[in-house]
């Protein structure tokens, strides 16, 4: 196995932040913990999908939104745990393509939300490796905040499947809490979209 | 008894009809014998996406994605899958998002393989502990009309609705060809 990166030193809130700063057309999936906090952080909006529960989902939430909105750009921000417990929905995503899909994964190498052990991606697993693997088109590892700026130009475009990982800092922040309502969050998303309640 | 998988029953084809009728344009799912049908002529479907799943749970997140999208999906998926998605049922019962699961039954009736008996005589129970409300059908002519009655209660309630094809209607499994 290649050197272990064991999380990194991008500042997490920072990078979420300026990852949405001045966003025009992307929509917004987060993953449970951490993810949604720094994502609230960074301001609510009416294109954000908070998750809390169903960990391992952010992709397939994403995914899904991808599928269905193929005009619009959709970011998936999650973190290493959350995505490794769903690690298989990366082999269904790969398989489609999804142009305008990315996904970025928050990578501090630890469980940040439960005692911060280490985690799968600490102990070596390198999740833009698996991608890569999978035959997701772009792939890379951000361990600098030079490479910042063009990973952020690219989620306005749909310029084909992505996954990055971000190798941010460990340690936790203090909890900005997005809505817990879960159908709330719903109906405002869709109703941005101009979609209905039932 | 035994059906002859090769041959399509009518009742698959009213499966994909159904689903065809309620609007879905996604359909998703882990393989089973008693879906191909479904599965064929969802591939086969320009205006449907098909998507191969590697777990089940993945369709739960994939059609509140595509909700969130203004677009319907369905779930297909053997019994066993339904334990898979446990946990993840959680998403659909505190976001009320429309999920319609059609699962073929294992270990339920004349099952050869007793490693399905568990997850099977679990299945429904399990999905209404979770909030999924069932139905279940035994006879061909049942297939269209219960589909029909799940599809319109999880669409128009955004509820979770799941339709059981019981393994008489399916058929013994060929174990020795």
């Amino acid at each position: 196995m290649d050197q272990v990166i064991k999380g990194g030193t991008l500042p997490r809130r920072e990078v979420v932040a300026g990852l949405l700063e001045n966003r025009d057309r992307m929509l917004v999936v987060t993953g449970l913990g951490s993810a949604s906090y720094d994502v609230m952080a960074a301001g609510d909006h009416d294109n954000n999908y908070y998750l809390w529960a169903a960990m391992g989902s952010a992709v397939t939430v994403g995914f899904g939104l991808a599928m269905a909105q193929p005009e619009r750009p959709v970011v998936v921000i999650t973190g290493d745990g959350e995505l490794m417990m769903g690690l298989g929905a990366l082999a269904s995503v790969a398989l489609k393509k999804p142009a305008n899909l990315t996904i970025a994964v928050l990578d501090n190498g630890h469980f940040g939300e439960t005692g911060m052990q280490e985690s799968h991606a600490g102990r070596g697993i390198a999740i833009d490796q698996i991608a890569a693997s999978m035959g997701f088109p772009h792939t890379q590892c951000i361990t600098d905040e030079a490479d910042l700026p063009d990973f952020r130009d690219s989620l306005e475009t749909c310029g084909g499947l992505r996954l990055a990982v971000l190798k941010i800092k460990p340690g936790n922040e203090p909890r900005v809490l997005p809505s817990r309502d879960g159908v709330h969050i719903k109906n405002r998303f869709r109703g941005a979209l101009g979609f209905q309640p039932i | 008894m035994a059906l002859d998988q090769r041959s399509s029953p009518d009742w698959q084809q009213n499966v994909f009809d159904v689903l065809k009728r309620h609007d879905v344009q996604h359909i998703v799912y882990v393989p089973d014998a008693g879906h191909s049908v479904a599965i064929r002529m969802a591939e086969a479907d320009n205006s449907i996406e098909s998507v191969v799943l590697t777990t089940e749970e993945e369709g739960i997140g994939y059609l509140a994605g595509a909700w969130l999208g203004g677009q319907r999906g369905a779930l297909l998926l053997q019994s066993s899958g339904v334990g898979n998605c446990i946990n993840t049922l959680a998403l659909q019962a505190c976001a009320r998002f429309p999920l319609l699961m059609v699962v073929t039954m294992r270990g339920e009736w004349a099952e050869f393989n007793g490693w399905q008996n568990p997850m099977g005589q679990a299945t429904e129970g399990t999905l209404r502990q979770m909030g999924v409300m069932t139905w279940k059908a035994d006879h061909p002519e049942d297939v269209e009309p219960l589909l029909h009655g799940a599809a319109t209660m999880a669409f128009n309630g955004d509820s979770a609705t799941a339709l059981l094809l019981s393994q008489r209607l399916i058929g013994e499994k060929e174990w020795i060809k």
